[in-house]
């Protein structure tokens, strides 16, 4: 089994590692701030802070055969999914090292041993993708499914609706999760959709749909699983809206000046790694002294990732002529 | 003459923004956070302050829907202007402006006229990876109906801005994003008339046509260069100016064009194709084209300068085709890349 393989069947077992997972999340968009400023990354990047609990119980009840599409706010996601550090932070820092060698960058993330397709820095690119990857298992049979995950601002997009009625009327095994953080780049939801419950939209497609608590794991993991259980056993697709929160701003550039005062504290009060510290606090899973070596150690690791990605090569000028086209074969 | 001031690239565009808004009453605005956070390249600062939301608009992220909000709102006697951040959205609306905007004059027997600008940020160079660095001229080119245009310099920002929205048809406005930040100084009574090329440079050795950004690579290749190269910023892509261009050409024997876009299919092929056909016996040697391999743009920063035409580059290929009278190789055919 490969090393990355067996980082996503331990988010899969047990809930000190879904824990420690969004550490290292947490952790790992943390150290991205400093690595801008020191210049050793370039473009721009999508903080997921904050919405770490949705990567990790997503992660935790789908397969590695199961098909996930996810947007440039995906470094989450994709260590989630058990992509490695190395792998992820190489790729943010055009190394060869990334999980594309380098040419990707940031907002494109991608492993399909663990079942992530390149990740789209186009709102609404990885739906109708999702879907499709959900039809080929309707038409070989097979009970796994395609997750399409997107943002808030993706519902006021063609493409979430063109997909959603294509889903339904075709009775897809795929599950529509939007991550509603409350904002789209600069704008508050409610500036630009006339609609608190975003889920209520897959009722025009008589979808079933719900919301969830995007900052408990185990509310994530208990919705999800309903909706993979429906998907697997051929009721089609859903719907999900996670409540969460970007704790960052959208983007690098972004000091977020546009928040009501007080809303960010009043999210941060439901921090996801808060929420489950306690309730695994609570279950005697972990103690004070723990929590407080796993993110020591978490932080070391880290650290040794950055120096590991500092010192990976940069992609030789051959690899931007790669991987564009493989030779064209006539027949079967 | 009007007053020059010294101003970025970003402030020209809203200065002609601001201008045209206010001598005209029908001008709007609209785009993804371009009025509460004042463009995400703030291109329409203090616009918001000034017109109020009437005329200033946030949307929500529905490229097709706002674009073609913007053709029914011409239709009707408005003069909506329309940001794309980034070329590539231009994607999911691409029928409301090629195969809506730019027909209704034809379908309506002339009777409809469609003064809408579309302008989306373009190009490469600041690591944004490929689904952001396009500049996708041809997506938008080969429309008839659909005028192209694409400014080099603070100057061009602000007069062709005032151009296109006084346009009476459809316009789309490539704004090379990496010049946001570039100043320049802007003569707000300059006139830069679309389909009008700019003669930057005169000279007799060669003809240089470039576009956007390679404007700027060109001046400083040429300067590196030390030849007598003519440089003419085309402008405007559709219509290209054929009288400016092909007089140059006749009058030094030798076109090269600069882009930034794949080899395959860029603008310039046509160039070359015009001057090759029609002035194939005035000719000193074979106009040829420096663009970019027909490669994704790469994220990696050390990719990505070598993938766009550099100054160096461009300097070698105009010395060594005067040299030798033979075309250059690009960089990767010396590398030995394909
Ligand atoms: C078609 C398209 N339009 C606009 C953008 C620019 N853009 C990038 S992220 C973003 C906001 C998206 O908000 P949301 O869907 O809520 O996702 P979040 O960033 O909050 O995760 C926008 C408008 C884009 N990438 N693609
Ligand atoms: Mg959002």
């Amino acid at each position: 089994m490969s090393a990355e393989l067996k980082r996503r069947k331990a988010v899969q077992e047990d809930a000190v590692a879904q824990y420690e997972r969004m550490i290292e999340i947490r952790e790992f968009e943390e150290q991205i701030n400093g690595l801008f400023a020191a210049g050793s990354i370039r473009g721009t990047t999508h903080l997921c802070l904050g919405q770490e609990a949705l990567a990790v119980g997503l992660a935790s009840v789908l397969r590695p055969t199961d098909i996930v599409s996810a947007t440039y706010r995906g470094h989450g996601i994709a260590l989630a999914l058990g992509l490695s550090p190395e792998a992820v932070l190489g790729e943010i820092m055009g190394k060869t090292i990334g999980c594309c060698g380098g040419v990707g960058g940031s907002m494109h993330l991608s492993n399909m041993e663990l079942g992530l397709l390149p990740t789209s820095a186009i709102i609404g690119g990885g739906m109708p993708v999702a879907a499709g990857a959900a039809l080929s298992f309707q038409v070989r049979k097979t009970d796994d499914v395609a997750v399409a995950v997107f943002g808030d601002g993706a519902t006021n997009i063609g493409a979430f609706h063109e997909t959603l009625n294509l889903a339904a009327i075709w009775n897809l095994p795929v599950i529509f999760i939007c991550d509603n953080n409350v904002y789209g780049e600069y704008s508050r939801i409610n500036l630009t959709t006339p609609l608190e419950d975003l889920h209520m939209r897959a009722d025009s497609y008589k979808m079933p749909h719900f919301s969830l608590d995007g900052m408990d794991i185990g509310a994530v993991q208990k919705g999800v699983t309903e909706a993979v259980n429906r998907a697997r056993s051929g009721g089609g697709p859903t719907l999900i809206e996670a409540k969460t929160y970007r704790f960052a701003g959208h983007s690098r550039a972004d000091q977020a000046l546009y928040r009501p005062e007080g809303e960010l504290e009043k999210w941060q009060k439901r921090d996801p790694i808060k929420v489950t510290e306690e309730s695994l606090v609570a279950s005697g899973a972990l103690n004070a002294d723990k929590i407080a070596k796993i993110k020591s150690d978490m932080k070391t690791t880290i650290e040794k990732v950055v120096a590991t990605c500092q010192a990976s090569p940069e992609p030789s000028l051959a690899s931007m002529f790669q991987n564009i086209f493989t030779p064209a074969k006539v027949g079967r | 003459m009007g007053t020059t001031t010294p101003m970025r690239f970003r402030q020209a565009i809203v200065s002609a923004l601001a201008d045209e808004m206010r001598a005209d009453s029908t001008v709007m605005l609209f785009g993804e956070d371009v009025a509460e956070a004042e463009g995400p390249f703030k291109t329409s600062e203090g616009l918001l302050t000034e017109f109020g939301p009437l005329r200033i608009r946030d949307t929500p992220i529905s490229e097709m829907g706002f674009t073609g909000a913007a053709v029914g709102a011409a239709i009707m006697g408005m003069k909506p202007v329309v940001e794309i951040m980034f070329m590539e959205f231009l994607g999911v609306a691409l029928d409301q402006l090629v195969t809506e905007a730019a027909k209704m004059r034809y379908l309506s027997n002339g009777k409809l006229s469609v003064p809408m600008v579309v302008r989306a940020s373009v190009g490469s160079g600041l690591g944004f990876g490929c689904q952001h660095s396009q500049t996708l001229e041809n997506w938008v080119a080969a429309t008839p109906g659909l005028k192209v245009v694409c400014p080099s310099d603070a100057q061009a920002a602000y007069s062709l801005m005032r151009a296109s929205i006084q346009d009476p048809d459809p316009v789309m406005i490539l704004e090379p994003r990496i010049l946001y930040a570039e100043r320049g100084d802007v003569d707000t009574s300059l006139v830069l008339p679309i389909g009008k090329a700019r003669v930057l440079r005169k000279g007799s050795d060669i003809t240089v046509v470039a576009l956007g950004q390679m404007v700027n690579v060109s001046r400083s290749a040429i300067e590196k260069s030390g030849l007598d190269v003519e440089l003419i910023d085309l402008a405007t892509v559709v219509p290209w100016d054929r009288e400016t261009v092909l007089t140059s050409v006749k009058k030094t024997g030798r076109l090269v064009v600069v882009e930034e876009a794949p080899k395959s299919g860029g603008w310039g092929s046509e160039i070359v194709a015009a001057a090759t056909s029609e002035l194939f016996s005035q000719l000193k040697g074979a106009p040829f084209r420096i663009t970019t391999p027909d490669v994704p743009v790469p994220y990696s920063g050390v990719l990505e300068a070598r993938f766009v035409p550099t100054a160096d580059d461009v300097a070698r290929q105009l010395t060594e085709s005067l040299k030798s009278g033979t075309t250059p190789k690009s960089w990767w055919e010396l590398e030995g890349l394909k």
